[in-house]
């Protein structure tokens, strides 16, 4: 039994990765621009789990920035994707530009909020 | 200088408000007087502080005849030539110069008088503001002193339009466009119109002069009235920093009016208590302590004892409290505000009163005798058999001779304030000790509180202490003072005050120790006994240590009140307090710097995991536009948000908000427009090349 739900865990992971190839490279760098930004999330949190949240702040500032760049990322990444039928008409150009003014205004907020 | 004429002026309402306050014991100009003139006005180096006090001093020592001006002359003089020379001088300058010239006398040419009233009658000629009408007249009227021969261009032309600016309540305006009117300006006024006559010499029409009088009767209606009779003049409009008092207002009518009352033909009529009242306001000033106060003071008297219309007498009295110990007499003086006798005349004493029982007069019409040697009118008070205490006084003087009554002018009844005195016999004084239920049984001491034997008590908390004694005064009455009291001090010099009660003839209290255990603390020892009695009237008003007395009292229960500890030095709270000690909240503990710098390191491997992805996935620029137009646009566009992100590291590190704000609009237009080109061109590529595929 237990052979087998590893081997199907190992069959899904491979399934998973020869699907993940195919995705177009841009959509990949999307990919890889989340998993960066949640990366220096987890750093910040576990800094804060060693030396508290004085001041709280700056730990918002610094987890919001990670989480909202990741999460308009997402945005971005759903927005380019061709497979998407509801975005259709909506160039990939348009959504980019999107995309770098939310961070913009994000990172305006953020830098007020630091302190 | 705003705030410095408001303070001025605030001190001399105050200053008249105490007067009235002080039931005016009025005096005649004296000594007094002229000792603060010589201190008051001190010049430092033969100069004084501007002309205009220069003048005032040189006046009033020429009024009170003190002072010499032999150090002033050589100093002053220059000062006088400088200003009657130079042509930037003021008209008030040049007003000032030439009066005080007129006093020192100094070498002046007659040339510079005659430039000098030149410039006076340029001025009259081209202004209409008062004050300038004043300077020139009376300056011209000082020039023409002097010996040279002026003329007044259109004297009634002036008169006019000095008549012009006044109201129809006597006052008058500074100039036809200050709407409100000023009673200072009605006596300068009067004084520039009387100047106007003396100047043209010419007879201006009688009704204009009527006007005038008639201008001047209504100015004096509405003078103002103390309670105690003194009248006075006050500005109706107070501007704040123009604020003259009642004095120097009064002292501008007075100068204005005599004035005017020495040129016309006939005499003014304003009824001689008027001028009895303002005179009397004008004395009880005192002596005053400042220079333009005492000018004022002594400028005006010496209008009002050499006026025209009615020379006021005026009755005081050289002292306000008698003794009938030491056979003192009532003495009353009738003399001019200068102290100048008087003519011929009788003092009734119409009515003294006691100040307790207002109504029944004590005496009623006594004349007083008059010594030629002292100059006094006398009463011998000793065989009127009047007690001792506050009375007042009512006055009349009536003239020997009718003539005089239109020279001088009595000012109806006077009223004055005056203390008797005596001595004060204690009577029937004894002390003692009962026990609470057999008063009559009590052991009474006698007292005599003139002797120095103390005598000495026992009592316990259940006895109660008894002291009574009887006050007469010199013709036998009694008398109730204004102090009596019985002061108990133990040996740790706690006090307790008692006032004593008063029954139809004695003064006497009852100390009911069982009462006074808790007030006494519950101290038990030794009291001493002081017993206090004074009034104004009394002479001999004591303070005696009776003796002492051992006061037995019970033990204090568990929550008496402590007596109050004994007072320390009082000025102790003005020393160094105690040093307070301030409670901060912790300040939050911050981390080790290495770790902080650890993390920060490790914050930024992500970037590189980051950056190694990207390579490891064939990121290229390949996609880049390569003609020149597209490429400049996107690396504007890049040049762009790196300068954005850049703003942004310096709001965080000095910049605030509203700046950043600013700069960030304009990268921000900027980068929308190039962000804009950038893509769309990357859009129209990437179509271009879709269309191909």
């Amino acid at each position: 039994m237990a052979k087998s739900s590893s081997s199907d865990a190992q069959a899904l992971i491979r399934s998973l990765r020869s699907a993940y190839a195919a995705t177009p490279t841009n959509l990949k760098i999307i990919d890889l621009y989340v998993v960066y930004a949640i990366t220096t999330a987890v750093i910040q949190i576990v800094y804060m789990g060693i030396v508290g949240s004085f001041p709280f702040n700056s730990f918002l500032s610094g987890i919001l920035s990670c989480v909202g760049t990741a999460v308009l990322a997402v945005c971005l990444r759903i927005q380019v994707n061709k497979e998407n039928k509801e975005f259709k008409d909506l160039s990939p150009e348009r959504a980019f530009a999107d995309f770098v003014l939310c961070n913009l205004v994000l990172h305006l907020v953020i830098m007020n909020f630091l302190g | 200088m705003v705030p410095n004429h408001g303070s001025i002026g605030l001190r001399a309402l105050i200053c008249a408000l105490l007067s009235i306050c002080a039931a005016a014991s009025i005096r005649p100009i004296s000594d007094a007087h002229r000792s603060a003139a010589l201190d008051l006005f001190v010049p430092s180096g033969g100069l004084f502080q501007s002309l205009e006090e220069t003048y005032e001093a040189l006046r009033t020592f020429q009024i009170l005849g003190v002072g010499n001006f032999s150090d002033i002359g050589p100093a002053t003089c220059p000062v006088i030539i400088d200003n009657l020379t130079s042509p930037a001088s003021s008209p008030k300058d040049l007003f000032d110069a030439i009066r005080v010239n007129s006093i020192l006398e100094c070498q002046i040419g007659s040339q510079t008088f005659k430039d000098v009233a030149e410039k006076f009658q340029d001025l009259i000629k081209s202004t209409d503001k008062l004050m300038n009408f004043y300077y020139s007249i009376l300056g011209l009227l000082h020039v023409k002193a002097q010996g040279v021969s002026v003329v007044l261009p259109d004297a009634e032309g002036v008169f006019y339009s000095i008549k012009a600016l006044s109201q129809n309540d006597g006052r008058w305006q500074y100039d036809s466009n200050n709407a409100e009117s000023s009673t200072c300006a009605a006596g300068i006024a009067l004084e520039a119109l009387a100047g106007v006559v003396s100047l043209a010499d010419i007879e201006l029409v009688q009704s204009k002069i009527g006007t005038i009088k008639h201008d001047i009767v209504k100015l004096f209606d509405s003078i103002n009235s103390y309670d105690d009779g003194t009248l006075y003049f006050e500005e109706k409009h107070i501007d704040g920093s123009e604020y003259k008092g009642p004095l120097a207002t009064t002292a501008s009518v007075v100068r204005g009016a005599s004035a005017f009352a020495a040129i016309v033909s006939e005499k003014l009529n304003i009824p001689g208590d008027k001028l009895v009242g303002i005179a009397k306001f004008l004395l009880s000033v005192g002596v005053p302590s400042s220079t333009k106060d005492l000018f004022n003071q002594i400028d005006s008297l010496s209008h009002i004892e050499n006026n025209r219309i009615s020379i006021p007498l005026i009755l005081s009295l050289p002292s306000t409290v008698l003794s009938l110990t030491s056979k003192d007499q009532l003495e009353v003086e009738v003399t001019t505000v200068f102290g100048s006798a008087a003519p011929p005349l009788t003092v009734n004493l119409v009515r003294a009163s006691s100040s307790d029982v207002k109504n029944n007069p004590i005496l009623e019409n006594q004349e007083l005798q008059f010594d030629t040697e002292k100059n006094v009118h006398y009463l011998d008070i000793l065989p009127l058999k009047i007690d001792i205490g506050k009375y007042t006084l009512e006055f009349e003087i009536s003239l020997h001779d009718p003539e005089n009554l239109n020279t001088y002018a009595t000012g109806g009844h006077a009223h004055s304030l005056i203390f008797l005195t005596g001595l004060v016999k204690v009577d029937k004084s004894q002390i003692g000790i009962y026990d609470t239920d057999s008063e009559s049984s009590a052991s009474m001491l006698k007292l005599d509180f003139f002797k120095d034997d103390k005598i000495s008590l026992v009592a316990n908390h259940l006895q109660k202490l008894h002291l009574s004694f009887q006050l007469f005064t010199p013709l036998g009455n009694t008398i109730k003072p204004h102090q009596a009291f019985l002061k108990l001090r133990h040996e740790s010099k706690v006090e307790h005050i008692f006032a004593l009660e008063s029954s139809s003839r004695q003064y006497k209290i009852i100390l009911d120790f069982l009462a006074l255990v808790e007030k006494f603390y519950y101290l038990s020892g030794r009291y001493d006994i002081e017993l206090a009695v004074g009034d104004a009237a009394m002479e001999n008003s004591f303070l005696h240590v009776l003796g002492y007395i051992d006061l037995d009292l019970p033990e204090p229960p568990e929550r008496a009140s402590r007596p109050p500890s004994l007072s320390v030095d009082p000025y102790a709270r003005f020393g160094p307090k105690q040093e307070i000690s301030h409670i901060f909240r912790a300040p939050e503990t911050r981390p080790p710097k290495e770790l902080s710098l650890a993390f920060l390191a490790f914050t930024l491997v992500p970037l590189g995991g980051f950056v190694i992805g990207l390579l490891t996935l064939g990121v290229n620029l390949k996609s880049f536009p390569s003609s020149s137009v597209h490429a400049l646009f996107s690396l504007l566009f890049h040049a762009g948000i790196a300068a954005i992100l850049l703003l942004y590291v310096l709001f965080w590190l000095k910049l605030d908000l509203f700046t950043t704000l600013k700069v960030l609009g304009l990268i921000g237009v900027f980068l929308i427009f190039v962000g804009h080109r950038t893509l769309s061109c990357l859009a129209s590529t990437s179509a271009g090349k879709v269309k191909t595929n």
